[in-house]
């Protein structure tokens, strides 16, 4: 994966908001902001109440993704462009999630909403349908999902990527400023686990900064491109955003999303944990 | 929705009100407006709150007062907006409880 596959400026969606086979998709973290206005012809799908099982704490099965793209009107063959608010963290949630159950072709706009949002590009509020589909998914690809075992048994071992903020990592905070702390899990992060805060590889404005600033910024913190990689967050949006400037950006192999993520980490009795802005020892 | 009244002398936010079980006891909230060179609030600006090194924390769009909230730690932060309006910045010093900031952006 690259660039030139992964990602869509917001010139080249402009010009192809009706393009045949493209599926404009908007995911926020703010459900509301869709309804606020949208890009033209754009569906949404709502991280919480679509992406995730209702019941257990999971995301959707191979069936209840095949059934929510059906119903949307999602084809197997249709370009998928996904965007969203806060920097496109649950856009590029989603686009783990379509790469996860085998979709051929899916991109991320570049900037999201955000940039869209300040280069005053046009959003309406038009009511979207589209016919529904027979959407075939895949198996899940568990080559880029990790559970908590593979988790513990990385520390030390494998490139472990911390992409909260240095607060959170620290143990200073327990989630992103933007949402209440008080929480069930204890603070810190996985002992080994190196701080790249996602933030670090996008711009101001919400795009993603250039492939070499990317590979710099990563060689700096000490990657080691030879080892497997996982990478987490809190509850593992942050960690895809990551997730997908190591695969599809920047071509690493091996390079998985730990959704579970602190909220599970946290949470489990008896793991390391390491406070402070050191990585620590295994 | 009722406008926001100038910096400094702004009653009691009503209409963003924090969600129900917040203890402020333990929560250090940083709230506020942006407002353009005019004295405008601003909605749909993106305000960042970026730590005592520069590094970003978290994100918000301002709501349709221009209103914005985060819940952060005491100590020493910045407050950065964006907007089609301009651009801008303020340190803010907050602890425990409610710290309050007016934000201006201008071209």
């Amino acid at each position: 994966m690259s660039r030139d596959t992964a990602l869509v400026s917001a010139d080249w969606a402009e010009k192809n908001l009706d393009a045949p086979g493209v599926v404009f998709v908007e995911v926020d973290e703010d459900t509301s902001a869709y309804d606020t206005g949208h890009i033209a012809g754009a569906i949404k799908l709502d991280w919480k109440t679509d992406l995730q099982d209702p019941i257990r704490r999971d995301f959707v099965n191979k069936s209840q993704f095949e059934a929510l793209l059906s119903e949307r009107g999602i084809s197997n063959d249709d370009t998928v462009i996904l965007y969203g608010g806060n920097n496109n963290w649950f856009a590029a949630y989603a686009y783990w999630y379509f790469k996860l159950y085998g979709h051929g072709d899916v991109k991320l706009l570049d900037g999201g909403r955000k940039k869209w949002e300040l280069d005053a590009r046009p959003l309406v509020k038009d009511a979207v349908t589209r016919p529904a589909t027979q959407y075939v998914a895949s198996e899940p690809d568990n080559s880029i999902r990790a559970f908590r075992d593979e988790v513990v048994a990385a520390i030390g071992t494998k490139n472990l990527v911390d992409v909260r903020s240095p607060d959170e990592y620290a143990g200073r905070l327990l989630a992103p400023a933007h949402l209440p702390q008080e929480q069930a899990q204890r603070g810190g992060h996985i002992p080994t686990a190196i701080s790249v805060p996602w933030s670090k590889a996008a711009n101001e404005d919400g795009t993603f900064k250039s492939d070499d600033e990317l590979r710099k910024l990563y060689g700096e913190a000490g990657l080691d491109d030879g080892k497997e990689t996982i990478a987490y967050c809190r509850i593992g949006e942050r960690s895809s955003h990551s997730w997908f400037v190591l695969q599809e950006l920047l071509g690493h192999r091996n390079v998985k999303n730990y959704d579970g993520s602190w909220t599970e980490y946290g949470s489990l009795i008896g793991v390391p944990i390491a406070l402070g802005d050191e990585p620590g020892e295994a | 929705m009722t406008a926001p009244t100038a910096a400094g002398c702004a009653a009691p936010d009503q209409a963003a009100p924090l969600p129900a079980g917040i203890d402020l006891e333990k929560e250090t909230v940083i709230t506020g407006v942006v407002h353009s060179g005019q004295g405008e609030a601003v909605p749909g600006a993106y305000v960042r709150l970026l730590d005592s090194t520069g590094e970003f924390t978290a994100e918000v769009v301002t709501s349709p007062a221009g209103q914005f909230r985060f819940f952060a730690a005491p100590g020493t932060w910045t407050l950065r907006a964006l907007s089609r309006h301009g651009n801008g910045d303020v340190a803010v010093t907050a602890g425990r409880g409610i710290t309050e900031v007016t934000l201006t952006v201008a071209d």
